[in-house]
């Protein structure tokens, strides 16, 4: 009993120490005292810790500034070749400080509404949004079912594979015309094709994460006997989820890319409509705007995803 | 006849390059309360014995009784520690035990009860200062304690590891062998173990099967050690009988069943 203590305790101080304080041929009881010995004593002052920080807030200080700054000189160059192409190239490109008032003027107000054909750019993002999260929405319902059985079945995973294989990298757009021809109308077409550019990355990694599941899990399943529901729930669902959230996040940055053209061409309210609108007003201003929202819009679908990594993925938690 | 038989059992592995035989005629019977010790060079065919007894893997002919009752799928009668843990990562260590408690115990505990049994398994491991952490964040040695608490909480008829002290460093796998020994001392689990390890197998087992090396590999000999119980490592490196034992095992492994590639 009591050499197990002296374990259970002498395990929980590092490796070093372990062999110092209470090492396990030690006869019992006086493996106990060590052990009793290693938590009452105190942390050994060491040159380290004393001059450690003052370096370590200066090293943390170094790695915020170059964080910001190295970026910051990024940001100015692009800004001086911009100022440059404007100044020298072609003056059809506004100057930065014209966009920067269009910037202004639109952020100001982006929620403003004065018909279908004249809304902020709050609503136009807001518009592609719901359009993305339709089809993604879709995609993630079909595709992880779809890639289960694929990864689960032998026989499905080959029946589907080569498909697969063929249409993954077919442009989205290239489905635009079909569905325009099957819905008969923009709105479905657009997020149809949300759809088939999200899905196949769902599918994809979901199918390769249920085939990663280890034997040694569903070892452990059947020794339990867990029914097939169970095996779903319990073992399968959470070993595949790393995998399905990946392929979740891969499809969203792919949707949020592809929105913006497919809506260039099916027209109505949105971003990718929008940029195109602004261009045959030849409102160049406004299109370099809305680029910089775009991206923005991108990066918080992405911190979004990150977030959910972070709460559903064992391995990040 | 005895508690657990395994009777005559081939295993035959079809394979690209033909039908291997791995196991030809492994014929072992181990009375209740028994610790068994099986040692083998590598591939010889241990783990796939302890697969046929947990149902994992079938025999090709023979078959395994337990309790006269010949078993021919896996069940929480029969608990394996794995080699490597296998814990689900997602789930913390109270969980990883717990999942197995709902299982067995789910008609026949009330809910406390199955919660108090889960955390009694843990503290016979000493992982009760762990119960809310993942399996990614407690160290090797931790881990295989919490695989040993997960298969102790199903309360097996037989207890099977596969070298589950393979992958520790020598010191926590020490420490892990004296708490095999206190449990065993308090439950008398019937235990069939596997291991490369000839001091490990000597200090534990009632028992100690050495394997012959495969193709065909079968039982070679049977070495009943008869040393009191609870033992003393430190007090056994100087016991004559212990090293009679040890020897014996060596001679086995390294005279009569030398490695085919170190010949
Ligand atoms: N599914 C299989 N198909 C074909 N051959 C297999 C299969 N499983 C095991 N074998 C072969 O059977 C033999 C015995 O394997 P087994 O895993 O039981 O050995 P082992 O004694 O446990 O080895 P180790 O000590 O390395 O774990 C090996 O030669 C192995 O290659
Ligand atoms: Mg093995």
């Amino acid at each position: 009993m009591s050499t197990v203590i002296a374990f259970s305790t002498a395990a929980r101080v590092e490796p070093q120490r372990l062999e110092t304080s209470a090492p396990m041929n030690m006869p019992a009881r006086q493996a106990d005292m060590a052990a009793a010995n290693i938590e009452r004593q105190p942390p050994v002052p060491t040159m380290e810790t004393a001059t450690a920080p003052v370096s370590r807030t200066r090293t943390r200080v170094a790695a915020i500034l170059r964080a910001v700054i190295l970026p910051t000189f990024t940001f100015l160059a692009v800004l001086a070749v911009w100022a440059f192409v404007n100044a020298k190239i072609t003056s059809d490109i506004p100057a930065p400080a014209e966009a920067w008032t269009r910037a202004v003027e639109v952020l100001g107000s982006p929620f403003y509404d004065a018909g279908p054909n004249d809304m902020g750019i709050g609503w136009q993002v807001l518009y592609s949004l719901g359009r993305v999260m339709a089809g993604f929405a879709l995609a993630v319902v079909v595709g992880i079912p779809v890639g289960f059985l694929m990864g689960a079945s032998r026989a499905i995973h080959q029946a589907c594979y080569p498909l697969v294989q063929i249409l993954r990298p077919v442009s989205p757009l290239a489905w635009l015309p079909i569905g325009l021809l099957v819905f008969q109308a923009k709105d479905p077409s657009a997020i149809f094709v949300i759809f088939i550019t999200s899905i196949w990355p769902v599918i994809v990694n979901t199918a390769a994460g249920v085939q990663a599941i280890p034997q040694d899990y569903l070892n452990v399943a059947r020794v339990l006997r867990l029914g097939k529901l169970e095996v779903t729930r319990r073992i399968l669902i959470p070993a595949t989820l790393p995998h399905i959230l990946t392929g979740m996040r891969l499809s969203l940055s792919v949707a949020w890319m592809v929105i913006v053209a497919a809506e260039m061409l099916t027209g109505g309210i949105g971003i990718g409509f929008y940029v195109w609108d602004e261009w045959n007003n030849l409102n160049v201003a406004s299109i370099i705007v809305a680029i910089g929202v775009i991206g923005l819009v991108g990066i918080l679908l992405e911190s979004v995803m990150n977030l959910a990594q972070r709460h559903f993925d064992y391995n990040r938690r | 006849m005895s508690y657990l038989n395994i009777s005559n059992v081939d295993v035959v592995f079809p394979t690209a390059n033909g039908a291997y035989i791995a196991l030809r005629e492994v014929h072992l019977e181990i009375e209740k309360g028994e610790f068994i010790a099986i040692i083998g060079h590598s591939g010889c065919g241990k783990s796939t014995v302890l697969n046929v007894v947990a149902g994992l893997l079938p025999a090709t002919r023979g078959g395994v009784l337990l309790e006269n009752r010949e078993v021919n799928s896996p069940g929480p009668d029969r608990a394996v520690v794995f080699q490597n843990h296998s814990l689900l990562p997602w789930l913390t260590v109270y969980e990883n035990v717990r999942i197995a408690v709902d299982k067995v115990f789910g008609k026949s505990k009330s809910k406390a009860e199955r919660h108090d049994w889960t955390v009694h398994n843990l503290k016979l491991v000493h992982m009760e200062h762990a119960l809310d952490k993942l399996p990614g964040a407690i160290s090797g040695g931790m881990k295989q304690r919490v695989g040993i608490a997960r298969a102790l909480a199903m309360e097996p008829k037989v207890l099977l590891m596969d070298e589950p002290f393979g992958a520790l460093d020598a010191l926590t796998r020490a420490h892990l062998q004296e708490s095999v020994m206190e449990i065993q001392a308090t439950l008398n689990n019937t235990v069939l173990m596997i291991t490369h390890d000839v001091d490990e197998a000597v200090l534990l087992s009632d028992r100690i099967v050495m394997m012959t090396n495969g193709p065909a590999a079968t039982v070679g000999e049977i070495l009943p050690v008869d040393l009191p119980r609870p033992r003393n490592r430190l007090e056994l490196a100087d016991d004559p009988t212990y090293n009679h034992y040890r020897a014996e095992v060596l001679r086995f492994l390294y005279e009569r069943q030398r490695r085919p590639e170190a010949a």
